[in-house]
This record gives C-alpha cells, sequence and structure tokens, in this order.
C-alpha cells in the first residue's frame, strides 16, 4: 500500500532572503535579487549581472573548522536543511536517524573550491593544493555534509542533472517514501557556481542576460546565473500524523522523461512526457490544476517551448491556467532552481497568493500563458505543477497539493 | 581583405554538411542548416581566429547573421573597427 507524502519543513537560502520566512514576504512582493556580480570581477564579464546570495557570512552558521571543510554550495545546504528539519520540528532519536533519506540535487557541486585551487595551480604556479579540495568540490559534499550536520544515517546521494537536478533529487525522495522504503526524507538543491570560470562558461553560451531575467515577456534577453538552496523534510501522512506535524503540503505526482535529442534546445514532446507524467502519477486530470510554477528560465527558446508544452497538455483548459516564474526575481539558481520553486509553490498554495513574474514588459504571442505578469494575485490553489527542464535535455515535474494546516 | 572574406566563409563552411559547402553569400544560415548553438560555435571560431569580440546573443534575433554575406560582413567590419 503506497503511503501520502506530505511536506513537514523547509528551508531557503536565497538571493531575496535567507530564511524561508523573508523569502516568502519578498517573493510575494516581487523583490527582485539581481543585481551587478560582486563575488567575480565585474570587469571581466561580459554580462555583469547575478542573483547573488548576498552578505551569507558562513560564520553565523558554523565554527572555524566546519567553514575550512564547506565550500560554499554546501554551506547553502547545510544552512537550509537546519531550518527545514528545525521547522518540521522532527526528533530523530528512536532510529529515525537510520531510517531518513537525505537527498540533494546539485548541478556542479563546489566551483568555488575548484575555481579557487586552479587558480593557484595554474595562474600562482602552487606546488600543491589544499588536502580538503577534492572533498570539497565533490558533486556529493552537498548531501555528504546535510546528512553528518543533521545526523542523517538512511539512504544519502547527490542528484545531478543540471538545471532539473533539485526537482529530480525531491521526486526521488518522494517515490522512497511512498514506496515505504523509508518514513522520512531530507531533500532539495543547492548551487553555489558564480566563480569566473563558470560565468565565462555560460557567457560562451550566449544566452544569459545583459539586463536582467524576464521570463515570458516580450524583448526577454536570456537567463541570470543565481546561487542558493532550499531543503524540504517529507514525511509519510501517517508519520507526521502520529507526531501531530503540521501539514504545510504534500506530493501527490513525479514524472520524468529524457528528450533524447539536442544538448540545448529544448523539447516541447519531452516536456509534455514529464508533464503528463505526473498527472498521471498524481491520478489528476489536467482540469484539477489551477496553477503552474513555471520553468521560465527567460531564453527565447525555453519561454516559448514550455508555453507550447503547456498548451499541448492542458489543451483549452491552458486558456484559464495560471503560472509565474521565480526566476524572475531569484535568477537562475541552476540545482537549487526546482527545490526553491517548490517551496515557493507550497507557500503560494498555503497563502493563496501567486507571486508575480516581474520584470514583464508586455506580451510576447508565442507565450500567451497567463504569467501573472508584475503583480502578485490572490488565488486558492488546490493542485499544482513545478515544472524543471534540463540542458541535456532532463526534464522533471512534481505535482502536488495543499496542505490541511 | 580577400583571406578575411576566405577565412569567414571557411569558418561557416565547417558547420555544414559537406554537400552543401560550396558557400554563396545570399545562402542564409538557416538553410545550411545552422541551428542556434552552431551559430554560437560559429562565433567562438571566428573570435578566436581573428581576435576580435562579437557581441551575440541568442536570444535576439540578429538580422547581421542571416546570411552568408552578412556574416562576412560583420567580421570585415568589426576588424576594419579596429584597425
Amino acid at each position: 500500500m503506497p503511503h501520502r507524502v506530505v511536506v513537514t519543513g523547509w528551508g531557503v537560502v536565497s538571493s531575496i532572503g535567507q530564511t524561508a520566512a523573508s523569502y516568502w514576504s519578498n517573493l510575494q512582493r516581487g523583490v527582485c535579487g539581481i543585481a551587478d556580480a560582486t563575488l567575480v570581477p565585474a570587469d571581466q564579464l561580459s554580462q555583469k549581472v547575478v542573483a547573488e546570495v548576498k552578505d551569507f557570512d558562513p560564520r553565523a552558521h558554523f565554527d572555524d573548522r566546519q567553514v575550512a571543510m564547506l565550500d560554499r554550495v554546501a554551506q547553502f545546504a547545510v544552512v537550509a536543511a537546519r531550518e527545514a528539519i528545525a521547522h518540521a520540528g522532527i526528533s530523530l532519536g528512536d532510529g529515525l536517524s537510520e531510517r531518513t533519506a537525505t537527498i540533494i540535487g546539485t548541478g556542479v557541486g563546489g566551483q568555488n573550491t575548484q575555481d579557487d585551487n586552479y587558480k593557484r595551480l595554474y595562474r600562482e604556479g602552487a606546488k600543491r593544493l589544499h588536502p580538503l579540495t577534492i572533498p570539497k568540490l565533490m558533486v556529493n559534499a552537498p548531501a555528504s555534509q546535510v546528512s553528518m550536520h543533521c545526523g542523517l544515517r538512511g539512504p544519502a546521494f547527490a542528484v545531478a542533472s543540471a538545471c532539473a537536478s533539485a526537482t529530480h533529487a525531491i521526486g526521488l525522495a518522494f517515490q522512497q517514501v511512498r514506496s515505504g522504503a523509508v518514513p522520512c526524507a531530507v531533500t532539495g538543491g543547492a548551487d553555489a557556481c558564480i566563480t569566473l570560470g563558470t560565468m565565462k562558461g555560460w557567457e560562451a553560451m550566449r544566452v544569459t542576460a545583459p539586463d536582467t531575467c524576464r521570463p515570458f515577456s516580450r524583448d526577454r534577453k536570456g537567463l541570470v546565473i543565481g546561487e542558493g538552496a532550499a531543503v524540504l523534510v517529507l514525511e509519510a501522512l501517517e508519520h507526521a500524523q502520529a507526531r501531530s506535524a503540521p501539514i504545510l503540503g504534500e506530493i501527490v505526482g513525479f514524472g520524468m522523461s529524457s528528450d533524447a535529442g539536442d544538448l540545448t534546445s529544448p523539447d516541447d514532446r519531452g516536456m509534455v512526457r514529464a508533464i503528463e507524467g505526473a498527472l498521471a502519477d498524481a491520478r489528476l486530470a489536467p482540469a484539477d490544476i489551477e496553477y503552474v510554477n513555471a520553468h521560465g528560465t527567460g531564453t527565447a527558446a525555453n519561454d516559448e517551448v514550455e508555453t507550447k508544452a503547456l498548451k499541448r497538455a492542458f489543451g483549452r483548459g491552458a486558456e484559464k491556467l495560471v503560472m509565474s516564474s521565480n526566476k524572475s526575481m531569484l535568477g537562475h539558481a541552476l540545482g537549487a532552481a526546482g527545490a526553491l520553486e517548490l517551496v515557493a509553490t507550497f507557500l503560494s498554495m498555503r497563502h493563496g497568493i501567486v507571486p508575480p513574474t516581474i520584470n514583464y514588459l508586455g506580451p510576447d504571442p508565442n507565450c500567451d500563458i497567463d504569467c501573472t505578469p508584475n503583480e502578485a494575485r490572490r488565488m486558492q490553489i488546490e493542485h499544482a505543477l513545478s515544472n524543471s527542464f534540463a540542458f541535456g535535455g532532463l526534464n522533471a515535474v512534481l505535482a502536488v497539493q495543499r496542505g490541511t494546516d | 581583405m580577400q583571406d578575411v572574406a576566405a577565412d569567414t566563409i571557411a569558418i561557416i563552411a565547417k558547420r555544414v554538411a559537406p554537400e552543401k559547402r560550396n558557400l554563396q553569400p545570399t545562402d542564409r544560415l538557416d538553410d545550411l542548416g545552422i541551428d542556434s548553438f552552431s551559430a554560437v560555435e560559429m562565433i567562438f571560431d571566428l573570435e578566436e581566429k581573428f581576435d576580435i569580440q562579437i557581441p551575440f546573443n541568442s536570444n535576439e534575433v540578429r538580422p547581421e547573421f542571416r546570411t552568408v554575406g552578412d556574416v562576412v560582413a560583420a567580421i570585415t567590419k568589426l576588424i576594419g573597427g579596429r584597425a
């Protein structure tokens, strides 16, 4: 008998708030986290805007020894995980620690560590690197550090699928809890790759915007790189009820697909299969979905193709559909994006408020689904989708339901 | 200047199927099968070859990169502007 999978806690480190409460406050007010880069020398960038987690102070969260062992991406993941576990009010005694999964999505891992060390080696002619170089930069470091810092001893691993990493991670955690393999999972995503090397790589793809991120808008000029982390606590419904935990929301379905086509161009057919997979898994009809938290990167290609996919999946129902893209405020936090957006989706359902897609200049005829332009909107939502579509043609969609508390 | 045109055309030709490599100035990049990412790779090759910066964003429609002749003209202009 499959278990119902509920969400009982979450934590956020983002460019618009370093707690879930400040994140939501700024999200619903349409505060933009995008600004000129300070983490990298802007004079070496042709596209200078990014969405940084501003003034993040690791020493507010870790002692000196811990700071030395953690790349920025792992710091974000651990801070978000601690907040999520505290929010859930869950005690990991009585063997629960051994039965709690830790599944954290990361696009690229410890890029700050890699960049700093390569600079030392290639530019400064260093003869040796620090012994923590590899353990800090490995892609599973955020998952490992969350398990270590939070004392989670069950199944633990990283999921890497670029921009869909967090959604794939949460989807796998959902399947683990639903199947009964574990009663509890700590899951989400983290990325922190605003480094010179990574930014020059993004620049070379010619997909980043010079001004800001304008998903679904006319005259949008591309994506803006962001960073951050979000982590959720998932529990089997009866497990949460037994300890009288607040039910903040429920994950009801998960769909995945691969385009097996182009490396970078999105494909609406792959997107549709993931959307329909999530709906079928949740036993929901398209008409049951009132809101979609869109992937909405702000590139010409993604937003047009995502609109096409939603119209194919929802048919005439797409005319009534409401969506929004949090990336207009957060930039694209890559491996963290799906988790940040899922938390935003649950918060939208709890508060009955859809955050806006900001920086919107006017309609693009190829993006003709209501994207809640510029102003937040009051709206009751029972069921929603959260979309993530990655480079490499990897698609992941979660279907969710409003919580009872 | 002749060399710039020849070198530019040779770089464009690398992105095109062998049977279509007899390029004419009026040939459209779309018709030659150069998709958006091939165009990005072509721009990179041109920047490396001529040591220039080409302002190019895949999200914008760029009339100056529609045909083979457009690309040759744009590169010639960028190199001329530098000299």
